[in-house]
């Protein structure tokens, strides 16, 4: 099947980790979805929830963006930009929420 | 074994290397500011008008939403798999692997035109109200962005097939990869806030 682990250090660059490694991510990014599919369905609302649900796609955005963009080799300004956008929504959408609360 | 959480030793390896053509990233990053800026203007529209959207958002189809998140997430993982193929010196079957991902990005449009079919049928357009608003052109400005993603998917494979990528030719597939995984990204926020925030 994997062929490339023994010869990693052959190849010019390994940005891109392995497919084990894009495979793991990608099972966790799928149990995340379930999990934000079922508290949609359940109709579950409030403030805990509402940070469970974008807690939870900061995390799926983190792994996106440092995996799959493969940003967690790249310049450090880069990932920086990058999950710094993440937070600023994320922290955003929060206040916003909130604010609609109070409203 | 590991977590996958703990990263891997960057002294391990050669320097840091932002992968792809670099203007790709900085209109990635103009992508995600317009996507921002969407976000926030739906989020704090909401907080005017919590009832309205708490009521209507309860019509959506939240399972063609969870589909079509998980469509692009494997589309995405396919694609990851597809440039660690190239990078291998396997462009055929980079070629396969972006192949699979197009399919998952076209399985996207098809769910997403049935929904706007449905939302259409039951008289929702632009004006009939606030929340529609939003959804429709939060939801469009992002298909558009699948049907480029999709365009850019169909010109790797092609040059996957031709072998055009390989371990010293990587710049091509990593920055249409790079703009692949934007698509899902957004998405990845668009998802919670639309369909499930309440």
């Amino acid at each position: 099947m994997q062929t490339r682990d023994s010869s990693a250090h052959a190849l010019p660059h390994s940005d891109h980790g392995t497919p084990l490694r894009a495979t793991v991510i990608w099972v966790v990014l799928i149990a995340a979805t379930i999990v934000t599919w079922s508290v949609g369905e359940s109709g579950a609302s409030g403030p805990a929830i509402v940070g469970l649900l974008f807690a939870i796609a900061f995390g799926k955005g983190a792994m996106i963006i440092l995996d799959y963009m493969a940003l967690r080799r790249a310049p450090l300004m880069w990932p920086l930009l990058a999950l710094g956008w993440m937070t600023l929504v994320c922290a955003l959408i929060g206040i916003a929420y909130w604010k609609g609360l109070a409203a | 074994m590991n977590p996958p959480a703990i990263p891997a030793a960057a002294s391990d390896g050669p320097a840091r290397r932002l992968p792809g053509d670099l203007a790709i990233w900085f209109f990635i990053l103009a992508e995600l500011l317009a996507f921002g800026a969407f976000f926030l203007a739906y989020a704090f529209s909401r907080a005017n008008n919590v009832e309205l959207f708490n009521e209507q958002q309860l019509a959506l189809d939240r399972n063609s939403g969870a589909l079509n998140t998980i469509l692009l997430l494997t589309s995405s993982y396919l694609v990851v798999r597809a440039v660690q193929a190239a990078e291998a010196g396997q462009s055929r079957r980079a070629a396969n692997w972006i192949a699979g991902g197009f399919a998952c990005g076209a399985g996207f449009v098809v769910v997403k035109l049935f929904e706007y079919v449905a939302k259409f049928a039951a008289g929702v357009s632009l004006s009939s109200s606030t929340f529609h608003m939003f959804y429709l052109v939060l939801t469009f400005f992002h298909f558009m962005h699948v049907i480029l993603g999709l365009v850019i998917l169909a010109a790797l494979w092609n040059g996957a097939r031709k072998g055009r990528y390989g371990p010293g030719s990587m710049n091509g597939i990593e920055t249409g990869a790079a703009y692949w995984h934007m698509v899902d990204l957004v998405w990845l926020i668009l998802f919670p806030l639309v369909y499930v925030m309440r």
